[in-house]
């Protein structure tokens, strides 16, 4: 048993924001009262003093590249879930672009196998799209769900082709699968190493424009119309996009989207050569940022994602122009949600940790939330602790991230998976 | 006043005053150009490493001659031969070539910010003799010092700059400099290969337009500056010698819309016939074979400043370093005050 007391409780799913004691026993969620009202008996419970912190249901990231199987020399399931378990995540969607593609059963299999022998956080696997990735046939969906997928994704780029995406879209749709989209024209994008603006024209950096991902979301977008199904647009970057993702929710589709972090903290200004600064889609202009930050206010974003894409530092550490495309996000997520958004005003904390917690899991459609019998999945953090991120001393097997040597206010302080405390500060 | 950096990766963070000392570094080093004996011994013992990952020519030898007049020894390391093709990262392979004790590296890279990258990992000066669509800053520098021997002055003049701008180096690195004394642009080439973007990439207040039309970018020009149609390298997207030529080409009735004396720059090498004609590349507003020579000074300039270190009230690095005692013309010829044959 493990009582989690004097913490203020944030739960989005029943609006509550009070003091409250909560008691967990084995996987489950037993009761929650007042400070010192619970009626279950406790006597033997451990206790986890939350008195200043913040206690809000289990993090969710939606978007984020383990690594494993096929490229453990930048990331394992083990070494991601450790790095994901800091950052307050008490579980992970991992993209199916592995080596090989998680675009079968056994693929699917072999990830979750890996994540019980971690024990770490939860691992929930998004197939792919289609076979390979590749844009031709479609994958063992069905297969794959039976496996345990909660998404399909052919992430790092797009479903080729319209015709494929609707395909995929019906399927998904009977098979009651959210799909989520890698918005980008591919053409448009070519050989693009940074958004296309006057920095990558001072900088001499091809460029993509912002109509590079909105294409594409608006291709989707009417897809959904013809086709109903669940569209989730990943890593959001563009005004245009989020227009576009607008005009489907006042249509009543079935639309959502995430914002990453480093979209909502930095822009295109910010490169400099440096190859921490670049993934794909690419930091964006300073309106795209605002409207990001806006849409996060107003709910035309629905969960916040890190995109988590370690790459070790042999493949980074490189002209800018041949980096791979990526950085880490878990161990940061939290503390620049608080730095850019409720430190600055424009969000309520309450809004942030719905961004973390019932947006997402609205996604995938399942509930979030604090209450008897729910599972304990449970993430407590401060909005105040002052601390320097060190990526040197990240559980992660890859360093690049652009926010080494930042300080912030605000960290992840416990991260609690099925009554187990995974990590604490 | 001593140079700041420890290295020249770009013109753009320079200042008017930083550039101007550039330039006035340069003058002793044109004057050598001219006399029988161009070999000094100011850096003799030190050697130049020239890495030129992509294809170059004329800045190969401009930077090679440069060191050996200053009687630097060079090791050269070319893209072909090396083992970047047998799959060595950039910063093996010049971490290798720093493991040999260069004192600087002179390298040209396909990539944009690649002299960026590497300097950040060297502890010698790196001299970015161009990265990728990024810089060009020698180049921008021989310009300028061809600019201002001719017209006398660099300040607040009108310079039309033709061709391919969002790939060139060139353009930017004249752009970065010549914006600083107060020039002001005027763009010209296919709509596509003249982004908007650019009329922003200059300082804070450098007028920078664009114009689709040649004859109207031409007017009261006093610089033109003709880019190269580059055949080997991508045009995006590309659009036909026909259509160039008659959109673009500068030829001697186009040049007439300019200023009367205005000069007319390539940065080489040229392709007559398309971006411009024979008759105005050999013309006398051509200033081509200028800018070559004024290459070499203005290199030798650059490796002495960084190598040495040199302040500006230091020793004249002409004539206080001489290999042996000059004849007495020689010396008179490269005295630093003579620049009586400054624009011949």
């Amino acid at each position: 048993m493990l009582l989690i007391k004097n913490g203020r409780v944030l739960d989005p799913a029943s609006k509550t924001d009070a003091a409250e004691d909560i008691l967990l026993d084995g996987e489950k969620i037993v009761e929650l009262a007042a400070p010192g009202k619970l009626t279950s008996d406790h006597k033997n419970a451990e206790v986890f003093d939350a008195a200043g912190l913040i206690v809000a249901p289990g993090f969710i990231d939606l978007h984020a590249h383990l690594r494993e199987p096929g490229q453990e020399s930048s990331e394992t399931i083990e070494t991601g879930t450790r790095s994901a378990a800091r950052g307050g995540f008490t579980a992970v969607c991992c993209m199916p672009n592995t080596k090989p593609v998680n675009d079968n059963a056994s693929v699917t299999r072999f990830i979750l196998d890996r994540a019980k022998t971690a024990a770490g956080v939860r691992v929930w696997p998004i197939g792919a799209a289609s076979v390979g990735s590749k844009g031709e046939a479609i994958a063992e969906i069905a297969a794959m769900k039976e496996a345990g997928i909660v998404a399909v994704s052919d992430d790092g780029k797009p479903i080729a082709t319209a015709k494929l995406t609707r395909q995929v879209m019906e399927y998904c749709r009977s098979l009651d699968l959210p799909v989520i989209e890698h918005s980008e024209d591919v053409s448009l994008a070519a050989g693009a190493v940074m958004r296309e603006g006057v920095t990558s024209s001072r900088l001499g950096l091809r460029g993509m424009p912002a109509a590079a991902e909105s294409v594409c979301v608006a291709r989707d977008v009417q897809l959904t119309e013809l086709t109903g199904a669940r569209l989730h647009v990943a890593h959001l970057s563009a005004k245009a996009s989020l227009e576009q993702v607008r005009w489907a929710k006042q249509r009543g589709l079935p639309v959502t989207c995430e914002a990453t972090p480093h979209h909502f903290t930095l822009i295109d200004e910010d490169v400099q050569y440096d190859s921490r600064y670049k993934m794909n889609p690419p930091l964006a202009a300073r309106e795209d940022r605002e409207a990001l930050i806006t849409g996060l206010a107003d709910g035309s974003v629905d969960a916040i994602a890190t995109d988590h894409a370690p790459h070790e530092p042999a493949l980074k550490d490189v002209e800018f122009d041949k980096a791979p495309f990526g950085i880490l996000g878990f161990e940061t997520a939290l503390a620049l949600a608080l730095e850019q958004l409720v430190h600055s005003g424009r969000l309520s904390l309450m809004r942030m940790v719905e961004l973390f917690t019932t947006g997402p899991a609205r996604i995938l459609g399942i509930e979030r939330k604090i209450a008897p019998h729910e599972p304990a999945d449970l993430t407590i953090f401060s909005t105040t602790h002052e601390w320097t991120y060190k990526v040197n001393q990240s559980p992660s097997k890859s360093r690049n991230s652009p926010f080494d040597a930042r300080t912030f206010k605000g960290a992840p302080i416990a991260t609690i998976v099925a009554g187990r405390i995974l990590y604490k500060m | 006043m001593t140079f700041r950096f420890r290295d020249l990766l770009a013109l753009e963070p320079l200042s008017a005053e930083e550039l101007a000392f550039l330039l006035d570094q340069s003058r002793p080093f044109q004057t050598i150009q001219r006399n029988p004996l161009k070999k000094l011994a100011t850096l003799r013992g030190k050697t130049v490493a020239l890495a030129f990952f992509e294809n170059s020519t004329r800045t190969r030898i401009s930077f090679g001659t440069a060191a050996s007049r200053l009687g630097a020894d060079t090791m050269n390391l070319q893209a072909e031969a090396s083992s970047l093709k047998k799959g060595e990262s950039l910063l093996d392979t010049v971490q290798t070539l720093n493991a040999m004790k260069p004192d600087c590296l002179v390298m040209r890279h396909a990539s944009s910010g690649a002299a960026d990258f590497v300097a950040r990992h060297l502890d010698i000066p790196v001299i970015n003799a161009g990265d990728g669509t990024h810089e060009h800053p020698s180049q921008g520098l021989l310009d300028a010092l061809t600019i201002r021997d001719r017209l006398g002055k660099i300040d607040n003049l009108n310079v039309t700059i033709l061709g391919d701008l969002q790939h060139s180096r060139v353009a930017r690195s004249n752009i970065h400099l010549l914006g600083k004394f107060g020039c002001r642009f005027t763009l010209c080439g296919p709509a596509m290969w003249v982004p908007e973007e650019l009329e922003k990439i200059g300082a804070p207040g450098v007028s920078i337009r664009r114009v689709f039309r040649l004859e109207e970018a031409l007017e009261d020009a006093d610089v033109i500056l003709v880019l190269r149609v580059q055949t080997e390298r991508m045009h995006e997207p590309s659009i036909s010698n026909e259509d160039y030529v008659l959109g673009y080409q500068l030829n001697a009735e186009r040049l007439r819309r300019a200023k009367p004396n205005a000069l007319v720059l390539h940065p080489g090498p040229m392709n007559r016939g398309s971006e411009i004609t024979p008759e105005v590349a050999d013309g006398p507003q051509s200033c081509v074979l200028e800018q070559v020579t004024n290459g070499i000074a203005v290199r030798m300039a650059l490796l002495y400043l960084l190598i040495s270190g040199a302040p500006e009230d230091g020793p004249d690095p002409v004539s206080a370093t001489k290999e042996e005692p000059p004849p007495e013309r020689n010396r008179r010829s490269t005295d630093k005050k003579d620049l009586s044959h400054a624009s011949d």
